[in-house]
Formats: structure tokens, C-alpha cells, sequence
């Protein structure tokens, strides 16, 4: 107790013009005060909560939230590096029951051998990939911790074709006579029942796969057969599987799952 | 003859009342992100003795299928709660309060002697200043807790870019177990803090509204059991 009793402001000796109250008065005076202003204070909140409650909706959020969201995909940008790499683990540690979450976009039927990859380009006739042909690529495997926005997450064990290298082998992705990059690739499902936008950069993030394999074995259907994305710097709902066709844009591509309250970016 | 005696900075009432509103929006955000993905329980054996979360408590709070504005209410005032908590932090600091508010050596026993006490198990509270000693403690596990729920927050939000982070806080599962478990110490402190406010009265807890105390001075300066 003896060291700090400076704590102890006697308000007459600082505030001299008062003097003539009581302390009594003084005590009642400045609660009161105290008092009125944290009720007046209390409207921040409020008036807070009445704003996002009145924001139109952008995309089933309040557009303040997008806003926000934007910024923090401008933070994630600012900090994005293709040297850091979701870890990996050995083999045996790959889940055998690989979980499925979801079939919009595989409810039709697929014919897999008249199945062919569509890249479609700007004042180009599309092109039309085959599976054959993209095996003729390097395979890359990766055996990372899959993430589902939902929460869980597995490790599992995909192979494929690194999505830089055929972006590079196929000369996609950069503008007519420049360098510069177009900043979204677009994907769906051949019917257009799901269908993802992603960044140019985490496309092409070393670990991003167009995926064919899964635990060695050619991907079944509820998978994603015959080719799927597999991209570990995103969660799961990015992961688009039997792809119909592929595109680069200038604008964010539709998103299935941003169209329905989630954020656009969702990157890891 | 009453005297009034200074207890609380203005800047510390407002970190106190602004962190409210938003750890509240952040637990409730949190709960609906939990709702997609429950793992959690309390169990011995194979006897489940609590399931997070029973269905009456998500009924109750309206918790389903609302994933997606969970996270965006999560994402965005995730800021504010980081910079008011580091604000805070800063501010202890430059302006000393930490000295009241750190424990030293002898919280640990003092904070025994103050269970003891309001357990009704002593009869006297041992002196204190400012805060007791098992306020020191609580007060300065609520700010490592928050910087713990930042970090393992952190680690679950971006644990490809944070991989090290991740690692560090024990894997995106473990992490993400720490951040929950984080989320219910705030709630139990929650508890505690509204019962020992109750318990100890009106002039303690005006002081959080208007700064300070009211002190009788007549009776010789017995400090005051302050428990909250």
C-alpha cells in the first residue's frame, strides 16, 4: 500500500475553480456526467450495428463486409510468396477413404473418353486438351493437409500436372503481345453446375496441380474424373473438380460459392 | 467526509467497454464458423460428458447453416479486436499501469489467500493495491489469451503463408483446438468477472464508467476487499 497512493487525486487541489462544491456534489456531478456520456457512447455501437444491418447486399453480405474482405485479399496479396509452401507428408500418411463434400456440377453424366480440356482464348479458336495429351507432361505429385472451408481437413495424396508448366506449355495466361498476366483464371464443370475464379498468382503457385490421380489410381467420380484442380493455397471449395473448361479474364470469373455469402479470395 | 480517489485511466475504460461489444461479435462469429465442423467434447473413456455443442444451446442461439456470414463478421472485426487488444497492450505499458497490473511475487500466494477468502474460507482479505493478486493474474492471462487466440488465429486463417506459424502453434488441428479452447477461458472469464462485479458492488463497478472511487475517509484506510 505504501508506494503508490499517487493513484489518489484530490480533485480540489487540481481543479481549484470548483472548489465551492461539496465533495458530495462533485461525486453526484461527475457520475452523472460519467454516466451520460457512456450512454452517449453507447450509440456508437449501435449506430454501427444499424449501418451494417441497412448496407446493401452485395452477394448476400453487407457491402461494407465485401469491402473489407477486398482489403484483406490486398493484405494476403502483400504477403502471397511462391516460396511458401503448404507442408507435405510421406506416403502412408494419406487418407485411403478420401472424404467427398458435394456434387454440384457432376449431377450429369460424362462420357470420359470424349471428355477433352476446352482453354478457351481471346480471339482464339478454343483449345481442345486430352487427357493423353497432358500425360505427356511431367507428373507432379503432391501429399498435403486438404482444407474444406467447413472446417476439416484430410491429407491426401493427388498427382497431376503442375498448372505453371501447362499454363507455360500451352502459352495461356498473358496478354496479346505483353507480359502482363491476366490477373483471374475462370474454371467450371462441363455443365456449369459449379465454377470457381482464382487469382493468377495462386494458380500458378507452385503446388497447384490439374490433377488426374488420386492414392496412384486414375480420380473417380465423385472426385472429380477425369481431371480435377487441385490447389493448396486455397480451400477446398476452389478445388473444382471434372473440369470442362478453363479461361483467363481480366475480371473476377462467377464464383459459385462467393455467389452464395462466402469470401471471393479464400486463399491459405 | 468522503473523498474521491482515481481507479481507472479514460484510455483503459474505453479499451475495457470497446473490447466488449467486439470479443462479443468475434465469440458469436466464431460459433457460427464452429457449427460447420463440430469435433469437439469433453470425454472420459467412451462416456461423452459434454458434446460442443448440445442442440438445444445451437436452437437457441440460431447457429446453423450461417458458415459463410460467420466468417465475414469474423474477418472484418478481427481487426478491431487486434488493434484495440495491441492499443491496450501499448498503453499499459507507456503509462505504467502495467506495474498494477503484472503479478509479482507474491500474487500467486495472495491470489490463495483471495479464493480463500471469497470462498468464505478467510476471514480477511489480504491488502492490495489497486488490484488483488488474483486480479493481477486474471487480468494478465486475458491479454496473453488474447494474443494466443490472435496467433493460433492466425495459424488457422493462412497456414499456407503462415506454415511456420502454424507449426509452431502444433499443426492446423491442434491450433484450431487452442483457438476454441481460448474462446471458452473467455467465456468462464466472462462468468467470474460479472460475478465478483456483483459481488463486490456499485462503487467498484461505477469505476469503470466514471474512473473513480469513493473513498470514506472517516474510517482508517482498511483497503477495501475488491475482488473483480
Amino acid at each position: 500500500m505504501a508506494e503508490i497512493d499517487d493513484t489518489a487525486e484530490n480533485l480540489p487541489e487540481k481543479k481549484p475553480h470548483r472548489e465551492e462544491l461539496t465533495t458530495e456534489q462533485q461525486i453526484r456531478r461527475r457520475t452523472l456526467k460519467a454516466f451520460a456520456w457512456f450512454a452517449a457512447a453507447g450509440i456508437i455501437p449501435y449506430s454501427i450495428w444499424k449501418w451494417i444491418m441497412i448496407q446493401p447486399k452485395q452477394n448476400r453480405l453487407p457491402k461494407v463486409f465485401r469491402e473489407v474482405l477486398n482489403a484483406n485479399e490486398k493484405v494476403a496479396d502483400s504477403y502471397f510468396s511462391n516460396a511458401n509452401l503448404a507442408p507435405t507428408f510421406p506416403k502412408e500418411r494419406a487418407a485411403k477413404n478420401v472424404r467427398v463434400n458435394g456434387k454440384d456440377g457432376l449431377r450429369s453424366a460424362i462420357d470420359k473418353d470424349a471428355w477433352r480440356l476446352t482453354v478457351e482464348r481471346p480471339a482464339q479458336k478454343p483449345l481442345l486438351i486430352s487427357l493423353d495429351d497432358l500425360k505427356t507432361m511431367p507428373k507432379q505429385e503432391i501429399i498435403y493437409q486438404f482444407k474444406c472451408i467447413e472446417g476439416w481437413s484430410q491429407i491426401q495424396h493427388w498427382g497431376g500436372v503442375n498448372f505453371a508448366e501447362f499454363v507455360k506449355k500451352y502459352q495461356l495466361g498473358k496478354k496479346t503481345g505483353s507480359d502482363d498476366w491476366y490477373p483471374y483464371v475462370g474454371m467450371k464443370t462441363p455443365d456449369g453446375g459449379y465454377y470457381v475464379g482464382i487469382d493468377t498468382p495462386s494458380a500458378l503457385h507452385p503446388q497447384t496441380l490439374l490433377a488426374y490421380e488420386m492414392n496412384d489410381q486414375p480420380l473417380t467420380d465423385p472426385h472429380g474424373a477425369p481431371l480435377r484442380l487441385i490447389i493448396p493455397v486455397k480451400y477446398g471449395v476452389k478445388n473444382l473438380k471434372r473440369i470442362g473448361s478453363i479461361w483467363f479474364s481480366d475480371e473476377r470469373p462467377r464464383d459459385f460459392w462467393a455467389e452464395r455469402g462466402y469470401d471471393y479470395h479464400v486463399g491459405l | 467526509m468522503k473523498r474521491i480517489v482515481h481507479k481507472h485511466p479514460l484510455a483503459i475504460r474505453w479499451f475495457h467497454w470497446i473490447n466488449f461489444p467486439i470479443l462479443t461479435i468475434m465469440i458469436w462469429s466464431g460459433l457460427l464458423i464452429y457449427w460447420a465442423y463440430q469435433p469437439y467434447k469433453i470425454q472420459i473413456g467412451d462416456v461423452v460428458l459434454f458434446k460442443f455443442f448440445p442442440n438445444w444451446f445451437i436452437q437457441a442461439l440460431n447457429l446453423r447453416r450461417r458458415l459463410a456470414e460467420g466468417m465475414s463478421w469474423h474477418f472484418v472485426f478481427m481487426w478491431l479486436f487486434t488493434i484495440n487488444g495491441i492499443l491496450y497492450f501499448l498503453y499499459t505499458f507507456i503509462s505504467g499501469e502495467w506495474r498494477f497490473l503484472l503479478p509479482n511475487r507474491h500474487s500467486f500466494r495472495e491470489a490463495w489467500q483471495v479464493t480463500l477468502h471469497d470462498l468464505g474460507l478467510r476471514k480477511t482479505a489480504p491488502p492490495q493495491v489497486k488490484y488483488n493478486g488474483a486480479q493481477r493474474i486474471a487480468y494478465t492471462a486475458i491479454l496473453v489469451m488474447g494474443f494466443g487466440s490472435l496467433l493460433t488465429g492466425l495459424a488457422i486463417y493462412k497456414p499456407t503463408q503462415f506454415a511456420w506459424l502454424t507449426t509452431l502453434t502444433g499443426g492446423y488441428e491442434t491450433a484450431r483446438l487452442i483457438h476454441f479452447i481460448l474462446t471458452i477461458g473467455y467465456v468462464l472469464f466472462f462468468l467470474i468477472h460479472i460475478a465478483q462485479v456483483v459481488r463486490t458492488g456499485w462503487n467498484n463497478f461505477q469505476a469503470m464508467v466514471t474512473g473513480f472511487e469513493v473513498e470514506k475517509k472517516e474510517v482508517k484506510p482498511v483497503p477495501p476487499s475488491l475482488t473483480v
